[in-house]
């Protein structure tokens, strides 16, 4: 019976092969999949155990987020300075949850992984110093972070605020509310991890759970219904298409939605314009004009002006990803009238907004946002600063008539109510009023505003955006919600707030 | 039968000169010894690394703990130069490493836990010495095996009190209480307060001598034809009976501890047996193929079945899932961030993976060693392995045969179960590493395996002091009994043919056999040939025969109890 026991033999040898080629599957082909999965907590562990880079604003070096020692077996803890106040920034470096914001963007170079600091952590180590993580200067200016997120959270709105230096496309700012405090992710304590990211992210259908998506960066994460806001972009596009601010639009309380049957589209308020102008109707905000306009400019201008604001763009990281504003499909005459009014299937994150903004105010030409201005090393010494760059490479419209249409932002502005407004300050703005949900009449609607100071000399535009009507249900509008917020921002901004 | 014979008979005569039964054997004690001490060397060292790694103060004890478990083993050594003198030498040294590895990744295991209970204020108690007295338990019964069981073939005598006994360990868990024996979901356990066993591991050993003795008593049962079909001689299908129970038996063990790795331990060992036994492949494909339909029943039956099979299809789409594939995938993630390298021991993070200290244990190993080090501990166990086989492939009983195989190819297969769950070669199953993971049943019931597989290696090659066995040594190539009785008549023509049971022509008169070879009186004297003159009697009396050949003075008991075992079923 040796012949069997021979072949039983060979057969532990094949078992043995087999088991030694799948591991060979397991952690050499298939090995980096693995280690780089995000549920996979090795390697964030293996970062806690050295010093991570600081997140620090260019302004005056505010450090947003450091790391400390501390007695346990983590080493490190992460703590934020204003936790939720910078939190849509920083994001949070927890190892039960993983990491978000900039501390997932730049780990590499928070951690020192970056190739660019592997020689400062060869001569670390031959130094026999513990290697450490360089660190993140964020473009944001703590004085306009800060009373934009007051003044948010202060009226207990939820939404967002942007921030955008217009020439550079540096983002000052970028507030999201409600938030949440990062420091209870980064905590060493497993239960307060826990606890904190079960109520942030509880199912919120269930009983107990009372949350607003706190974790959700609004800026960049969510898109809305833009409303009026929208109509600077139609109205780009018709100055581009040879209209001028004197160019005669639709002035009628109300028109009817071609091909539909009697389904109208009405001014606010179902006012007739008091102009009959383009001027005349982005100043009061005419429906019925840019619905029109919208018809008539058709799908494809519309489409291509857009795109040079930066809407459509699925691709944008500011290094956080930014989700894809876009116009939706403009297939009808009426999705266009609609459309035309910022609603429909119009959607912009309150960043593209900032940047609708932000595009006008520096002559017609779009500016990719950026969060980060410079990456350091360890010792400080720069690795890498960022420059400045066009977002697309083509205006948005001219030089001449980014200047009409901020005359026409002048006008707006007059015309918008809200706290705030200043006799020594110009300000171009638009508001928007944006209706959404199932029955939009009667929900309460999205408040925006966007705007650019001085309108001289832009240094600074803003988008803010006030979900529901903040704390002015049904009635509320751009104009009364969301300006005053904007105008403090700018005041911040500008350095007098 | 339909083999061609040279063949075989060459590789019979290879096997026997692989066996050093003429010439004066070493007992290569020495290089077990220098063995042992390598292992105790890098079982130091491992130890080092760990320390060092986490950052615990590197102290002399490190040297204390070496020598402390080269001692140990050292005494294990000292028992097999007393009683297993001719024992493979290259067995225990397999064993040692494998322990000490296991030793030091409990003890690593321990550091994280700890650390972890720490973190979050709750107390810990590491099992790593608990382990190590596991492991002084499991020599001092490795020790006894060697002492009280001197000659393997007396097991035979009890081999229906073994498999009742292993039958009812086996089943115990399965029907006593969830609350005394569910573990994780496993009704594989026995709770007794302090401490707990998992009886299963006792029983794969019991019912495995149960099963070899009882197959060579009975193999002749198995060996004869049924139908042709198609070529293929099918097995008549009273004849079936053994294995269909066998089948059931796993397959009910299975459903009611809800744990497919006993069951398939048990069933993969059972088929071994009796392909080895009859030399028939038919008999591997009829159970395989009764496996195959046990699978595909248990899964469309139950849901923990088909889960497992998700689990094991994609643990990463089922990672958050209740009972998902959250183990698994973490298991996967370490062994990918250990790549081919590792990250070096002490300086992973085996702890992650739940159970990583018993049945996730090469998980961890893959992840701090990589996949050389994993790599290198499956060689390890191949040796363990083939050394067994090398034992039973060379020793002249058959008993010893079918045992040693049975053992050796259960080691395997266990590592086979484990290591291809934990690396997603097959859906994962509750099983322990051997030698490797935490629990006393495992180590306990592997270090008895593995005193059995040094004992039948020790019977290898024990020269044969006796002068009666000179004639034996005067025909070299011959290594079993009923070789010689079927040389005898045809001159040579069949050599090793034999074995084979229905041979047609009723060979030498039965009673020739035991009676020509041998010789020791007291043995040959029960041969059962003469009282059933048939094929199969002759068989089991060549059977019989085979096991009077070596050793016979300290086994004349054993053979009468074989002897009339095969007697009374015959």
């Amino acid at each position: 019976m040796n012949t069997p026991l021979r072949r039983v033999g060979l057969t532990m040898l094949a078992m043995v092969v087999l088991l030694l080629a799948n591991a060979t599957y397991i952690q050499v082909v298939k090995a980096e999949d693995y280690r780089d999965d995000s549920r996979n907590q090795r390697q964030l562990l293996y970062e806690y155990s050295r010093e991570r880079g600081q997140i620090v604003s260019q302004f005056g070096g505010t450090i947003l987020a450091q790391s400390s020692k501390t007695n346990d077996r983590l080493q490190f803890l992460r703590e934020y300075r204003n936790g939720p106040m910078y939190a849509p920034i920083t994001g949070y470096y927890s190892w039960r949850y993983g990491s978000a914001g900039i501390e997932r963007a730049k780990n590499d170079i928070l951690t020192g992984e970056d190739a660019r600091l592997f020689v400062r952590k060869l001569s670390d180590i031959i130094t026999g110093r513990d290697p450490r993580g360089g660190h993140v200067q964020v473009t944001i200016d703590p004085t306009v972070q800060q009373a934009a997120y007051e003044a948010m959270t202060s009226r207990g709105f939820t939404g967002s605020v942007v921030a955008l230096k217009p020439d550079t496309g540096e983002i000052l700012g970028m507030v999201s509310t409600p938030s949440y405090d990062p420091n209870k992710l980064a905590s060493h304590d497993g239960n307060k991890q826990e606890q904190a990211w079960a109520s942030w992210n509880c199912d919120t259908s269930a009983p107990n759970c009372n949350h607003n998506n706190p974790m959700r960066n609004r800026a960049i994460q969510e898109t809305y219904p833009p409303g009026s806001t929208f109509k600077l972009v139609v109205t780009a596009a018709a100055l581009e298409d040879g209209a001028t601010a004197d160019t005669p639009v639709e002035s009628a309380s109300n028109v009817v939605l071609p091909g539909t049957n009697n389904i109208t589209l009405e001014n606010f308020a179902g006012a007739t314009c008091p102009g009959s102008t383009l001027k005349d109707a982005l100043a009061y905000s005419c429906n019925t004009a840019f619905a029109k306009l919208a018809d008539e400019l058709g799908a494809q201008k519309l489409r291509s002006t857009a795109k040079q604001f930066g809407i459509g763009m699925d691709d944008l990281s500011i290094p956080l990803d930014v989700e894809e504003s876009h116009l939706g499909p403009l297939d009808s005459s009426a999705v266009l009238y609609q459309s035309g009014i910022g609603q429909r299937d119009v959607r912009l994150t309150p960043l593209q907004d900032a940047m609708l903004a932000a595009t006008i105010a520096n002559d017609g030409i779009a500016m990719k946002p950026q969060l980060v201005k410079e990456l350091l090393a360890p010792d400080l010494s720069t690795l890498e600063e960022f420059d400045p760059e066009e977002l697309t490479g083509e205006r948005a419209l001219s030089s001449e008539n980014a200047d009409v249409l901020r005359d026409m932002m002048i006008a707006s502005e007059a015309n918008t109510s809200g706290e705030g407004k200043r006799s020594d300050l110009t300000i171009a703005s638009k508001t928007g009023t944006a209706e959404h949900g199932n029955d939009p009449k009667n929900t309460p609607p999205h408040a925006w505003y966007t705007a650019f100071a001085p309108a001289e000399d832009p240094q600074v535009a803003v988008a803010v955006i006030v979900e529901s009507g903040g704390d002015r249900g049904l009635a509320a509008t751009g104009g009364t919600v969301a300006a005053a917020i904007g105008r403090l921002t700018i005041d911040a901004a500008l350095g007098e707030g | 039968m339909n083999r061609p014979v040279g063949l075989v008979g060459g590789r019979e005569s290879e096997a026997a000169a692989t066996n050093p039964g003429g010439a004066a054997p070493t007992t290569r004690r020495g290089t077990e010894l220098l063995m042992l001490a390598f292992a105790a060397v890098i079982m130091t060292g491992a130890l080092v690394l760990v320390d060092a790694n986490q950052e615990q103060e590197l102290t002399l004890a490190i040297v204390w703990y070496g020598l402390a478990y080269l001692g140990i083993f050292a005494a294990a050594h000292l028992a097999v130069r007393r009683w297993a003198p001719y024992a493979d030498p290259l067995i225990l040294p397999c064993v040692a490493l494998l322990n000490g590895i296991g030793l030091v990744m409990i003890y690593r295991i321990d550091l994280a836990l700890a650390e972890r209970a720490t973190q979050v204020g709750r107390d810990f108690t590491g099992v790593a010495p608990r382990q190590v007295m596991w492991t002084v338990l499991a020599l001092a019964l490795f020790l006894a095996v060697l002492m009280v069981i001197k000659d393997h073939r007396t097991l035979t005598r009890y081999s229906y009190t073994a498999g009742l006994i292993g039958l009812v360990l086996l089943a115990l868990p399965a029907v006593l209480p969830s609350a005394i024996s569910e573990v994780n979901g496993a009704k594989v356990w026995i709770k007794f307060g302090l401490f707990s066993i998992q009886p299963g591991e006792f029983a794969k050993i019991l019912l495995l001598i149960f099963f070899a003795s009882f197959l060579v008593a009975k193999r002749d049962l198995f060996t004869v034809a049924g139908k042709r079909v198609l070529g293929v001689e099918l097995p008549r299908a009273r004849d079936l009976g053994p294995i269909i129970i066998a089948a059931g038996v796993c397959l009910g063990i299975f459903v009611l501890q809800k744990d497919l790795g006993p069951a398939l331990l048990f069933f993969g060992v059972v088929l071994m047996l009796l392909y080895v036994a009859t030399e028939r492949f038919i008999w591997v494909a009829v159970g395989l193929s009764m496996f195959g339909a046990g699978c595909l029943l248990a899964y469309t039956l139950f849901t923990h079945v088909e889960q497992r099979v998700a689990n094991w299809i994609d643990p990463l789409e089922t990672y958050d899932e209740p009972g998902g594939g959250y183990q698994v995938a973490q298991a996967l993630f370490g062994l990918g961030t250990g790549g081919v390298m590792g990250t070096g021991l002490g300086a992973g993070r085996p702890e992650t993976v739940p159970e990583a200290n018993t049945d996730f244990i090469l998980a961890g190993i893959g992840e701090e060693l990589g996949f050389i080090g994993l790599a290198a501990v499956l060689m390890v166990y191949l040796i363990l392995g083939m050394r067994g086989m090398r034992g039973a492939l060379a020793v002249r009983d058959t008993f010893g045969k079918l045992l040693g195989g049975g053992l050796a190819f259960a080691l395997v297969m266990q590592v086979f179960v484990v290591a291809g769950g934990v690396t997603k070669l097959i859906p994962m199953t509750g099983i322990t590493s051997p030698f490797l993971s935490y629990g006393g049943s495992s180590l306990l019931a592997n270090y008895i395996l593995v005193a059995l597989l040094l004992r039948i290696s020790d019977a290898a090659r024990r020269p044969q002091p006796q002068a009666r066995q000179r004639p034996q040594q005067q025909q070299p190539p011959i290594a079993e009994a009923h070789t010689v009785m079927v040389q005898a008549p045809s001159a040579g023509g069949g050599v090793g043919e034999s074995d084979l049971p229905p041979a047609p022509p009723p060979p030498p008169p039965n009673g020739s056999g035991p009676a020509t070879y041998p010789g020791p009186g007291s043995d040959g004297a029960p041969a059962p040939g003469p009282a059933t003159p048939s094929n199969r009697g002759g068989h089991s009396g060549a059977a019989n025969g085979t096991s009077n050949g070596p050793g016979a003075d300290s086994a004349g008991g054993t053979d009468h109890g074989n002897g009339t075992e095969g007697e009374s079923k015959a």
